[in-house]
């Protein structure tokens, strides 16, 4: 018998019939939600931005967000049905019960207050032991966290805390009162790969050791399949698909997570990406029949008519949403477009060249003796963790931040350091994409006038001819006419994302500097943003500088790769090279701590 | 797949959430006044405002006319009683509103203008720009507003377009620091820095980018410098700083006829209430214009991903 006084293998949270609808109009958000954890077990909550995903996880702490009403359903949890409780009872059960991980620690955590105290804050709230007693249980838990479980670790504040430690804290605060059932929203969104790694280690390790069962709410499939045992996919409000990971991995049945699937970046291949193109439809305006159908690449006529029934494939323990459920074999499985090597110019002029580049804030130095050369019509890629200077890197390329030394040359022309001390035409030339596109579009002004603003600018074009060309190149990045007159918040991220795109090639630039372009954004809309680039790049003659920390993207867009660590370059070569023969030690480490789908599918699926 | 397709419709377009875009200040506007608080205030504005601007026409005297006894009482033909030149009081209050209102109007906007482009500029241009600016913001901060209208006025002497001058340059300040504490918040964002790669003029980012999404809190702010503005204007003609007699006025009525209060109460009372009617009328509307707004920013945060606001609703 283990701690908790639960066996494994029974159940600690069941969700049935669960229904939650919009107040004001009563469509649904989401409806006919139902599965069960285990104890010990992980739970992976998957889909798109907009999937009702964190509706659902944010309903099993019998909570939901304003403007939502819980019309049907139950959550039980040991027993109890948390949407039957009183507010009060409710807020004695978060915290001691059920706990919450948010995605971002930092913002969870009071800046004001140590860890420690924030720790006690948290036991004290539910518990009412001495203050001996819950000092023993936080140094406890901390070391299970795989903290410092100090005195001075304990007067720290959140901000002299890293990422991971932070998120750590967020987890141990989660577990203080060892609970029943733990909701992580996203937790390791924030994290570079190491640290997520560690940090899914943890979660996991600790779940199994105290019996509890966890709901993971995430988008990054790669991610959940090393953490889950048990995934549900959902789709416009609707568990889609729902089954162990293994067989979900190995043999998805639903168009829908084979799609999602297929989005995910494979480090050991160069493959084409496919995103799912379209959104998931808004509750009120969901189609009649299948919700999938419009966006489906297997759509039969029926589909569009009678909602799909629930099939239990594989012997029942998947269980599928579509009509198409039980004849897999006729759809043939969708093969992955392996990518030739790329060949490399290498002959033509540089069109980037940075030698013996320092960069500093401050009095910190960043950067050291950074060298670089982009040839036209190639893509390199720089990747390394948060904090190995390689956005700092980008902005000293495009004159964003103008404190460093060495040589960068345009086109043979050196660069002046800061945007304002460049000339209008090197501006022109080289465009940067921001990180976030939900920050980078002028909430005020529409489509329209975002992409006309720099053609404006730095061209003398009449009116009817900047029209032209942004509705040229609004086509190029794939969104019609129609979205000219529409504001960023009418957008979802990854179309806001293609605006971005839009705006810095609609003055048809030489070299593109895209930073992180794909972090905010789910896998099926990071898909359809790398597989613009790389069309574009090829289309116009494009030298991209390409910044990420995921090394499996790298595999699917760039020719060449420059690995930063700690601001000095530790392995610069061709993609293949770097990524099938890594020299340096963190450069293998950074691979190693990728979270790879194909060691999921250790059944021996078929291919997707 | 994704690429070869055809160009994808957007879907269809929400008409909540473009209204409240493209034209934020009058959904604000409108939003407060159909609150309780706002309905309650503009009705207050709208009854005071409309006495100062038909009052002069249905006046049943001149304002200047001696008609009576000083200090006479309520009576037949001098509805108010007279005050202490025995001019009919009723005449006077409906006279003595417009040009008041008018000049906290102008004195209001003028204040709103510098302050918000000294505000935006020194958050904006930093470093010398921003020292200068907010230090010569400290300085006249440093003045009480009436204090610094009364030293103007009796340097230069008492001139209207003086006063409002005085008084819109003692908003300034206020003014200036909010836009400023907006400015840089927004100024860091990237929108702003895109459009500072294309090396666009400082002016015009401030103007074109800046400016459009600090519309709200310079509405919310407008209605509280209002409120100052009727309060000084009255002040200042209480202490014969305003329109000189024999014109009428509310603040300089108050003053000429405090000597009489015992034998005519209404030539007091009247314009005082007048002016505590408009100033807690604009004050209230201009609460539930900020209540409102506030609500547009939360709205705002709704569509962010979720952070502290949602883990808080959970403890």
């Amino acid at each position: 018998m283990t701690a908790h006084g639960l066996a494994p293998g029974s159940a600690r949270l069941v969700v049935e019939d669960l229904r939650i609808v919009l107040a004001r109009t009563t469509a649904d958000v989401v409806d006919e939600v139902s599965f069960t954890v285990q104890a010990s077990e992980v739970l992976g909550l998957v889909g798109e931005s907009g999937s009702g995903k964190t509706t659902v996880a944010l309903a099993l702490l019998g909570h939901h967000r304003r403007g939502l009403e819980v019309a049907g359903g139950r959550v039980i949890l040991d027993g109890d049905d948390l949407l039957a409780m009183s507010d009060a009872d409710l807020r004695t059960l978060r915290g001691a019960k059920v706990s919450y991980v948010p995605q971002d620690p930092a913002s969870a955590l009071n800046p004001a207050l140590r860890v420690g105290v924030q720790l006690r804050e948290t036991l004290g709230a539910h518990k009412n032991s001495g203050v001996g007693e819950a000092s023993a249980r936080i140094t406890e838990v901390l070391a299970e966290s795989d903290l410092d479980a100090s005195p001075e670790f304990l007067r720290r504040y959140p901000h002299q805390l890293s990422g991971g430690q932070q998120q750590r804290v967020a987890i141990a605060m989660a577990f203080v009162c060892r609970p029943s059932l733990i909701v992580l929203d996203e937790p390791t969104t924030g994290l570079d790969v190491t640290t997520q790694r560690h940090v899914l280690e943890t979660i996991k390790t600790l779940c199994q050791a105290y019996g509890v069962a966890a709901v993971y709410v995430s988008h990054d499939l790669a991610v959940v399949g090393q953490v889950a045992d048990q995934v549900a996919v959902m789709y416009a409000g609707r568990v889609v698909e729902i089954g162990p990971t293994k067989t979900i991995f190995g043999t998805p049945t639903h168009p829908y997570t084979r799609a999602l699937l297929r989005a995910v970046p494979s480090p050991v291949r160069s493959e084409v990406l496919e995103g799912i193109e379209g959104q998931p439809p808004r509750p009120g305006r969901r189609p009649s029949g299948c919700f999938f159908a419009p966006r489906c690449p297997d759509v039969l006529p029926i589909c569009r008519e009678v909602p799909p029934p629930v099939v239990a494939v594989h012997g029942g323990v998947q269980l599928v949403r579509c009509v198409r459920a039980d004849e897999p074999a006729k759809r043939g499985a969708a093969v992955p477009i392996v990518l030739a090597g790329h060949a490399a110019t290498g002959i033509s002029a540089e069109v980037l060249e940075v030698r013996d580049l320092g960069a500093r804030y401050g009095i910190e130095p960043v950067l050291f003796a950074i060298d670089l050369r982009i040839h036209p019509e190639q893509c390199v890629a720089i990747v390394g963790e948060s904090g190995s200077g390689k956005t700092t890197l980008a902005r000293c390329v495009v004159g964003l931040h103008d404190d460093w030394t060495g040589d960068v040359r345009f086109c043979g022309e050196p660069l002046a350091k800061g945007a304002r001390r460049r000339t209008k035409g090197s501006l022109q030339r080289i465009q940067y994409v921001f990180q976030n596109p939900h920050a980078s579009l002028n909430p005020r002004k529409t489509v329209g006038q975002i992409i006309e603003q720099p053609l404006e600018h730095f061209s003398n074009l009449p009116p009817i001819e900047r029209e032209r060309r942004v509705v040229a190149v609004l086509e190029d990045v794939c969104l019609s006419g129609d979205f000219l007159g529409r504001y960023p918040d009418q957008l979802s991220g990854g179309e806001r994302q293609r605006v971005a795109l839009a705006r810095a090639l609609v003055v048809q630039p030489e070299l593109l500097v895209c930073d992180e372009v794909t972090s905010a954004l789910d896998v099926s809309a990071q898909a359809i943003i790398v597989e613009l680039l790389r069309s574009l790049q090829r289309e116009r003659n494009l030298a991209l500088l390409f910044i990420t920390h995921n090394l499996a993207l790298v595999r699917s867009i760039a020719q060449t790769v420059v690995v930063l660590s700690k601001g000095c370059v530790v392995e610069q070569g061709p993609v293949e090279d770097v990524l099938e023969r890594p020299r340096d030690s963190y450069t293998i480490r950074l691979l190693e701590d990728i979270p790879k789908l194909a060691q999921v599918r250790t059944n021996g699926g078929p291919p997707l | 797949m994704p690429i070869s397709g055809s160009p994808i419709a957007p879907p269809a377009p929400e008409v909540g959430t473009a209204r409240l875009r493209r034209r934020e200040w009058l959904w604000v506007l409108s939003g407060a006044a159909r609150t309780r608080r706002g309905t309650v205030g503009l009705a207050l504005v709208a009854f005071v405002v409309a006495i100062a601007v038909v009052g002069p026409f249905v006046a049943p005297y001149s304002p200047t006319d001696l008609v009576t006894a000083p200090f006479s009482g309520p009576q037949s033909g001098n509805v108010l009683g007279s005050d202490a030149l025995g001019r009919d009081v009723l005449s006077r209050v409906l006279a003595g509103g417009g040009l008041l209102l008018l000049m906290a109007a102008a004195s209001t906007l003028l204040g709103v203008v510098f302050g918000a482009a000294a505000g935006i500029s020194a958050a904006y241009l930093r470093g010398r720009a921003d020292a200068l600016i907010m230090r010569s913001v400290d300085v006249v901060l440093a003045f009480p507003s009436l204090v610094f209208a009364l030293l103007l006025v009796s340097i230069i002497g008492p001139k209207l377009w003086l006063i409002v001058l005085a008084v819109g340059l003692s908003h300034a300040p206020q003014v200036a620091r909010v836009m400023r504490a907006a400015t840089l918040d927004i100024s860091e964002r990237d929108f702003v820095k895109a459009v500072e790669l294309q090396g666009v003029k400082p002016r015009w980012i401030m103007a074109r980018e800046i400016l459009p999404n600090l519309i709200t809190p310079l509405t919310v702010e407008t209605g509280l410098r209002l409120t100052y503005s009727i309060i000084i204007m009255a002040g200042l003609s209480f202490l014969g700083f305003g329109q000189s007699p024999p014109s009428p006025n509310w603040g300089l009525m108050i003053n000429e006829n405090r000597i009489g209060l015992q034998l005519n109460l209404w030539a007091v009372v009247i314009p005082a209430a007048l002016i505590a009617v408009l100033t807690v009328g604009t004050n209230t509307f201009s609460d539930a214009v900020a209540r409102v707004a506030l609500g547009v920013e939360r709205r705002a945060e709704d569509v962010r991903p979720i952070g502290v606001s949602k883990l808080e609703a959970l403890r």
